[in-house]
């Protein structure tokens, strides 16, 4: 192997690795709820596209930056809670089977929301961040790409945080652990629940807008869902850790197949070559890397 | 107030399907299988929103097609083949049905087979099945100005003008970059043969769809090191591949976009790093062509335009669309001349397709000069040797950087023959003559 060639190996790795970032951004998400309340969260790439297009929609009618962001927060609030009062609530106790498909129900009446109140237009999002690639020893490194590893690292450290050292966090491990202890001890849950769908909300949020810089404000942003599922599947539903640890690999792993395997199968072979490698760790570690292990007495 | 204009187009769309089947007898009917929500919304409402811009304007203006009014309706498919062949079954039994304009590869491609047995023409315009292009196999198929053979002919064609010269392309490094679909490796053959023919070498490298991430492939690219990039992307696969290209350090001028990656909803998106970036054609953008100006004046100045967002008059999809208007409306005309000034029967619109010739000259009295070149369709050609121009994106708005260049039609023939012979043995299909094409269906 060149010189060259092996710089290659370590720009697809690299360039894999951010990618990878951004997967556990929306994967993020997804733990949140999972966590606290068991629910495989399918409307999380509707909440991305709903923030983002509510964001850029807020921009484009004049409202500064940062009150844009509050408004959209405030809009992201509101529709947690709505999400908790309305499908959560009601379904309480019912199977996971069917909190999913509530879920699923819920990803088409929020992406159908989105576009009713703000059209179907594509936006370009700016966020004023350089996307010019620098090099470092022969490897192109994309500036935003760094930008957006940054953000969710600061992110992870955040939400890692939150959940350790305050009161709510507390709250938001015992009704993880179990749910009907965490009533018996007078946690209220569906406040809980409230916070936590905010919480989902905020990150689908900042999700949100790394991506939709990436890709532009357009439905296709829910789409992003289907690379944070294999990320879920390899690191865990409930590890914000695992999310992350996840993201990297797959991001790298599909990169490095698709560029060095690919060719020989015809090309193209990313799209499922995670779920591929998700699969696998499926078969070995069922709740995946990071994911807690469940016993259940039958 | 958004939501409340979408309100009231939810409630004018559905009161239309439900007022459909009252078609008068001096109507001629466009059943529409639109898109207005979904991730290809953007398109579809542009392009839609401009063919019924054309359709009102001859209503509006000249009382109909020699006094026979345009009617339609539309059913939602978001670009879904399941819905869009929903949409046609609930259609279909309208009287007076013109012609199918689906806009869609998936839809079209389920239609093939039901649209022969109803005799009603399925009008691809820059899309769809190359073969279908041979009328002798496909008699009510009509991919108008384009097919996508045509289409690879004419980048190449322009790529070839760019470097002084076919024969300047020997030795030159060409990368395709297409979509992960049957509409994005349609064109893997051609692109092979013609890098024979001339001698360039060739890669080409699928995206899966939809195309959200390409840094694998980009990285791919920067180690080939190629002259040209042909982007034959769909969707948000487009703004990515600007985008990556930009962070592998790759230039937007040396990228060429095919004609579902030509639009203003594929380049804002991508920011400046869309600037300099070119793409093929068939209708140039903007509103100063005087057919487009009539519209603005006439359809909209009468609270009547289809478009919600009027700064999007002119642009790609609503010139594409009046493009088609024009075609569908000229066609139907063409037809009214041999058959009579009266309500058509689809094949009686067929034939009116396969008859469709406008020279510039006519290109022009239709107010489109400039903004289309021709078309010259026969029973036997029916994509009618449409030319393409290339236009070139500033941050703001396209500008057309080339003359209107002609495919090589000639080399693409016998190809498209025999595929499309090879369709009719399989499927035991009659080749047709030109006393065939000429009989026609009244009733």
């Amino acid at each position: 192997m060149s010189y060259y060639d092996f710089l290659f190996v370590i720009e697809v790795l690299v360039g894999g690795l951010l990618s990878g970032v951004m997967y556990s951004l929306v994967a993020i998400g997804f733990v949140l709820i999972y966590k606290t309340s068991g629910v495989l969260n399918f409307a999380q790439g509707s909440m991305v596209l709903f923030a983002a297009l509510t964001f850029v929609s807020l921009v484009e009618r004049g409202i500064p930056f940062a009150l844009s962001l509050l408004i959209t927060f405030a809009v992201m609030v509101a529709l947690g809670f709505t999400i908790e009062r309305t499908v959560l609530r009601p379904l309480v106790n019912r199977s996971p089977m069917t909190l999913f498909m509530a879920t699923l129900g819920l990803s088409y009446i929020i992406e159908g929301a989105a576009q009713l109140i703000w059209g179907t237009q594509v936006h370009g999002l700016d966020l004023g961040i350089d996307d010019t690639p620098f090099e470092v020893g022969g490897i192109l490194i994309s500036s935003f790409d760094l930008l957006a590893a940054a953000i969710a690292a600061a992110m992870v450290a955040g939400l890692s945080a939150f959940f350790y050292w305050t009161r709510i966090g507390l709250a938001f491990r015992a009704v993880a652990d179990d749910q009907f202890a965490a009533l018996a001890v007078g946690l209220r849950l569906p406040r809980i629940w409230g916070t936590v769908w905010t919480a989902a909300g905020f990150v689908a949020l900042v999700a949100g807008l790394l991506w939709g810089a990436r890709l532009g404000i357009q439905f296709s942003l829910s789409l992003i869902v289907l690379k944070a599922l294999p990320v879920l599947v390899l690191g865990g539903f409930d590890s914000i850790l695992g999310a992350i640890v996840g993201g990297l690999i797959i991001g790298a792993s599909e990169k490095l197949a698709e560029v060095y395997l690919g060719p020989f199968v015809g090309g193209g072979i990313e799209g499922w070559f995670a779920y591929a490698l998700a699969l696998v760790v499926l078969l070995v570690r069922p709740s995946g890397l990071f994911g807690q292990k469940t016993a259940e007495r039958v | 107030m958004t939501f409340f204009s979408h309100l009231r187009k939810a409630a004018i769309a559905t009161a239309f399907v439900l007022g459909a089947t009252a078609v008068h007898a001096e109507e001629q009917y466009f059943p529409l299988q639109s898109y207005r929500v979904g991730p290809y919304a953007a398109g579809g409402t542009g392009f839609f929103g401009g063919f019924i811009d054309y359709l009102n304007l001859i209503n509006i203006r000249d009382g109909g097609v020699n006094g026979v009014k345009l009617a339609w309706s539309e059913g939602e498919t978001q670009y879904e083949v399941e819905k869009g062949v929903e949409v046609y079954e609930r259609l279909k039994s309208n009287p007076g049905i013109a012609a199918w304009n689906p806009l869609s590869v998936g839809i079209a491609y389920a239609m093939i087979d039901r649209i022969t047995d109803d005799k009603v023409p399925l009008i691809t315009i820059n899309h769809g099945r190359t073969d279908t292009t041979d009328g002798r196999v496909f008699p009510y198929v009509f991919p108008l100005l384009l097919n996508p053979y045509s289409e690879t002919s004419g980048i190449v064609n322009y790529i070839a003008s760019k470097e002084g010269g076919l024969d300047k392309l020997k030795g030159k490094n060409i990368v395709v970059l297409y979509h992960g679909s049957p509409y994005g490796k349609e064109t893997i053959p051609i692109y092979e043969l013609l890098s024979q023919k001339y001698g360039f070498e060739l890669s080409q490298i699928e995206v899966p769809h939809p195309g959200n991430e390409q840094q694998a492939q980009w990285l791919t690219i920067r180690r080939e090191h190629p002259d040209y990039v042909v982007l034959r992307g769909w969707g948000v696969m487009n703004p990515v591949a600007l985008k990556t290209a930009q962070k592998r350090g790759f230039p937007a001028d040396h990228i060429i976009g095919n004609v579902w990656s030509n639009s203003e909803e594929d380049v804002i998106p991508a920011g400046d790093a869309a600037k300099g970036y070119t793409a093929i054609t068939t209708q140039a953008s903007g509103e100063r062509y005087p057919v487009v100006q009539e519209i603005v004046k006439t359809v909209y100045g009468d609270g009547k335009g289809n478009l919600e967002d009027k700064s999007r008059i002119g642009s790609v999809y609503h010139n594409l669309g009046i493009v088609n208007g024009i075609l569908n409306v000229e066609a139907v005309r063409i037809a009214q001349a041999k058959f009579g000034n009266r309500t058509l029967t689809g094949d009686e619109v067929r034939w009116g397709f396969e008859h469709l010739k406008l020279d510039p000259a006519r290109v022009e009295a239709l107010g489109a000069k400039d903004l289309f070149h021709s078309i010259n369709v026969s029973w036997d050609n029916h994509e009618g040797d449409g030319y393409v121009t290339f236009q070139q994106w500033d941050g703001k708005k396209w500008n057309v950087v080339s003359d209107w260049i002609a495919p090589d039609w000639k080399l693409l023939r016998p190809i498209i023959e025999k595929s499309s012979e090879a369709y009719a043995k399989e499927k035991g299909i009659k080749i047709r003559t030109a006393e065939d094409a000429d009989a026609v269906v009244s009733n």
